[in-house]
């Protein structure tokens, strides 16, 4: 993992092959699962010509450009999905902050409600997207509540789809799709319940799931170990990929280093705060209990600062790339199958899929 | 019995007051020999009974999985009744119904028994789709009432086992921001059934200000969807100022955030029960950390009988009230009996019994009759 100080890389690491500039302009294209080789035959540089000097152009571009990253957070009310979005973002991102009432009642069906940040850390801006739903998970009868939510992911796909399509594209398409889904677990101490099962079976394969065991606090570490292990299992024998998803490893190193999170990390237990105390000399966000203080970027603690690095400093850019190359891809066959091989035309809503653009509210921006 | 006590003491004094010298109390009897009588000592006789047969207690325990009830039951009994649970896996759980498991102890205290039964409801709101889980408990606790109905009003009522539920812990669960509609649904279909004492489950993700406002929001919907809980009786004024002390706080902590531990730590040079986390140790019995020590007085040290008797008083007797009215208006809608109340719920008798019965009847009213005249014709004599 880069250092921790450094600041927001949208590179993963330095390229050396030619094929690594198009690796990183989208395109709508397949990802290899081998390494391409080079075109041509490798030869020795006998001088310097200054190919490298690509990965700074690019950053410069980027940062002029910025990228947006649409977050999905999704979970029964109270497990502290809002908190814990703002303290990822070390700003008052969700929607509680935004004005919506937090007093209000648990609404009968699962709502979307999108809010739009642009926050800048060292010169790179970024459009960020926090998709809150609501009422997931809290009726008495919950049968296909996350209906509602795959919805709204294949809508933003649809939305990409149609742009694409069009004679006249715009130079950068919009990307409103979800490229990555907190998934919060209650931390019963048991297993996983059957809710949590039947939402990550069907949304798995449409979006890149990350499990979270919320409010870990509550939780001794033997008691946390056991139960991640319960979880872990439990998901492999149910065959739900959640990202990083094995089959999308590209080499070694990815496979290595994926694995290790895979199969230690996650899911990871953390435990929100946006209140700071002062903590041997020092100003920590945590949590004030009559028997200790909560450190939430301690390790020993909890494991938000592995969550943190894991989403915005190592894998951010792949959460967009798996999510535009793979999942986006998945989508857009099958609607081309649909049709027959045909794009379907823009103008007009596709009546095979019966989906229309009208009824999605566009995200309110801050 | 207190009359007998008088008789005896009265025949005492008729026969040999003076040779009475060796009796058990003599100062109190020539002190007080017009005022005391002596039926102070009933509740000892009555505490003295009930030692020698013994107590029971059921108490029911229900809510979500994972919130902490098996473990919360064994640190309040100081026992380990969940030894050989197993337990399943969420795909297995995806079929499962709501099942009611009970688990009886027999625990002694300084020579006090009390057969302890503790109600389990594994299953309870893990399903996707909830609705009506609550249905096995409140058969189960109709059920309860009805085998001791028909023991009542059986022949033999010496040995009834009381089997009915005295009081129902129900579990709230901490991440969520108040009363989750299971919760409220679960509530109003038994708040007339069985005393129901909410608790806050796993109370140590919750700083206090947290615990409070959880609290508070917990009472107004309480108050807003009319659930009636278990209410504290009133204590009498002439109690002692201490005791109403405690009376209030305990009014004024509910609904109690609990913590339940079995396993023993260290903390500050002393071996308390416990959980340890990294940032500190939570310990089950300090009245700072969780209200344990509330609950396990209030349901054990002061208020076991005050819930019996509600069970039998309230409870029972509504579940009995409603019986009969059904009973009743079946009947009056056969249109075989006239009175009101039927006192067993027997087959009623076919005609010829009630022709022998009117017969007999009329043979009474004319003997009744014949010794009327004669008892006149005496007199006029």
């Amino acid at each position: 993992m880069p250092p921790l100080d450094q600041p927001l890389s949208v590179l993963k690491g330095v390229p050396t092959t030619i094929t690594a500039m198009s690796e990183l302009v989208p395109e709508p294209r397949q990802k290899p699962v081998v390494p391409m080789k080079p075109m041509g035959i490798n030869t020795s540089l006998l001088g310097y010509i200054g190919i490298d000097t690509i990965i700074e152009q690019m950053r410069k571009k980027t940062m002029k450009t910025g990228f947006d990253f649409n977050i999905m957070v999704v979970g029964q009310s109270g497990l502290g999905k809002s908190t814990l979005v703002n303290t990822l973002f070390k700003s008052q991102v969700s929607r509680k902050s935004s004005g919506w009432n937090r007093e209000e009642k648990i609404p009968k069906t699962v709502e979307i409600k999108a809010i739009g940040h642009v926050i800048e850390e060292g010169g790179v801006k970024m459009k960020l997207t926090v998709i809150d739903t609501p009422g997931f998970g809290d009726q008495i009868n919950n049968e296909n509540c996350w209906e509602p939510i795959e919805k709204y992911i294949n809508e933003q796909y649809e939305k990409f789809l149609k742009e694409e399509v069009n004679i006249a594209r715009k130079k950068r398409i919009p990307d409103t799709r979800v490229h990555c889904c907190l998934y919060f677990i209650s931390p019963t101490g048991h297993s996983l319940r059957p809710l949590d099962l039947e939402f990550m079976k069907h949304l798995s394969k449409v979006v890149n799931i990350i499990p979270v065991i919320a409010k870990a606090d509550t939780m001794t570490l033997e008691e946390k170990t056991e139960f991640k292990q319960r979880v872990r299992k439990e998901l492999e024998v149910n065959g739900i990929e959640f990202y990083p998803q094995k089959e999308f490893d590209e080499d070694l190193e990815d496979k290595t280093e994926n694995d290790k999170i895979r199969q230690e990390s996650m899911p990871f237990a953390v435990v929100g705060s946006d209140k700071e105390y002062q903590v041997n000399g020092k100003r920590v966000l945590g949590r004030k209990t009559p028997w200790g203080i909560i450190e939430v970027e301690n390790l020993n603690h909890c494991e938000f600062a592995l969550l943190r690095d894991f989403v915005i400093r190592t894998h951010l850019q792949d959460l967009k790339e798996v999510t535009h190359n793979i999942h986006y891809e998945t989508y857009r066959a099958k609607r081309l199958n649909d049709n027959g091989g045909l794009p379907p035309t823009p103008a007009t809503p596709d009546s095979a899929t019966g989906l229309s653009l009208q009824h999605v509210a566009p995200p309110r921006w801050e | 019995m207190d009359s007998i006590i008088i008789q005896e003491r009265l025949v005492e004094r008729l026969l040999s007051p003076r040779t009475q010298a060796q009796r058990s109390h003599p100062g109190k009897l020539k002190d007080h020999e017009k005022q005391y009588v002596g039926f102070a000592t009933l509740p000892n006789q009555v505490h003295r009974k009930s030692v020698k047969k013994g107590f029971d207690f059921t108490l029911m325990v229900a809510g979500e999985s994972g919130l902490g009830k098996s473990t919360l039951v064994n640190s309040l009994f100081l026992t380990d009744l969940y030894k050989d649970r197993k337990l399943l896996n969420a795909e297995e759980r995806i079929n499962q119904t709501v099942e009611i498991i009970k688990h009886t102890v027999d625990i002694e205290e300084k020579g006090v028994k009390l057969k302890l039964t503790i109600v389990d409801t594994p299953g309870f709101g893990d399903a996707v789709n909830n609705t009506e889980c609550w249905k096995p408990i409140t058969d189960y606790i109709d059920q309860q009432f009805e085998q001791y109905f028909r023991d009542e009003s059986g022949l033999n009522r010496k040995n009834i086992q009381d089997n009915r539920v005295h009081c129902c812990l129900y579990f709230i669960s901490p991440f969520g921001h108040g009363l989750r509609p299971v919760d409220v649904e679960f509530m109003k279909a038994l708040h007339e059934k069985v005393n129901i004492v909410p608790l806050i489950a796993k109370a140590d993700c919750l700083i206090p200000s947290e615990i409070r406002k959880l609290k508070e929001r917990i009472r107004e919907e309480i108050d807003k969807f009319g659930i009636k809980v278990y209410q504290f009786p009133e204590c009498d004024s002439d109690e002692d100022e201490e005791f109403k002390q405690q009376d209030r706080e305990l009014k004024e902590s509910a609904p109690f955030a609990v913590i339940g531990s079995n396993t023993v730590v260290e903390a500050k040079g002393q071996r308390v029960r416990g959980r340890l986390y990294p940032w500190g140790i939570v310990e089950v019995e300090n009245q700072a950390h969780c209200d344990f020590v509330k609950l396990r007085n209030m349901l054990i040290r002061t208020h076991m009988h005050d819930l019996k008797d509600v069970t039998c008083d309230v409870h029972y007797e509504n579940y009995r009230a409603q019986c009969i009215q059904q009973m009743t208006s079946k009947l009056t809608q056969d249109n075989r009996i006239e009175s009101p109340i039927p006192i067993l719920p027997l087959p009623t008798p076919d005609t010829e019994t009630e022709k022998l019965i009117k017969m007999k009847d009329e043979e009474l009213r004319r003997m009744q009759e014949m010794l009327q005249k004669m008892q006149q014709q005496m007199q006029d004599q």
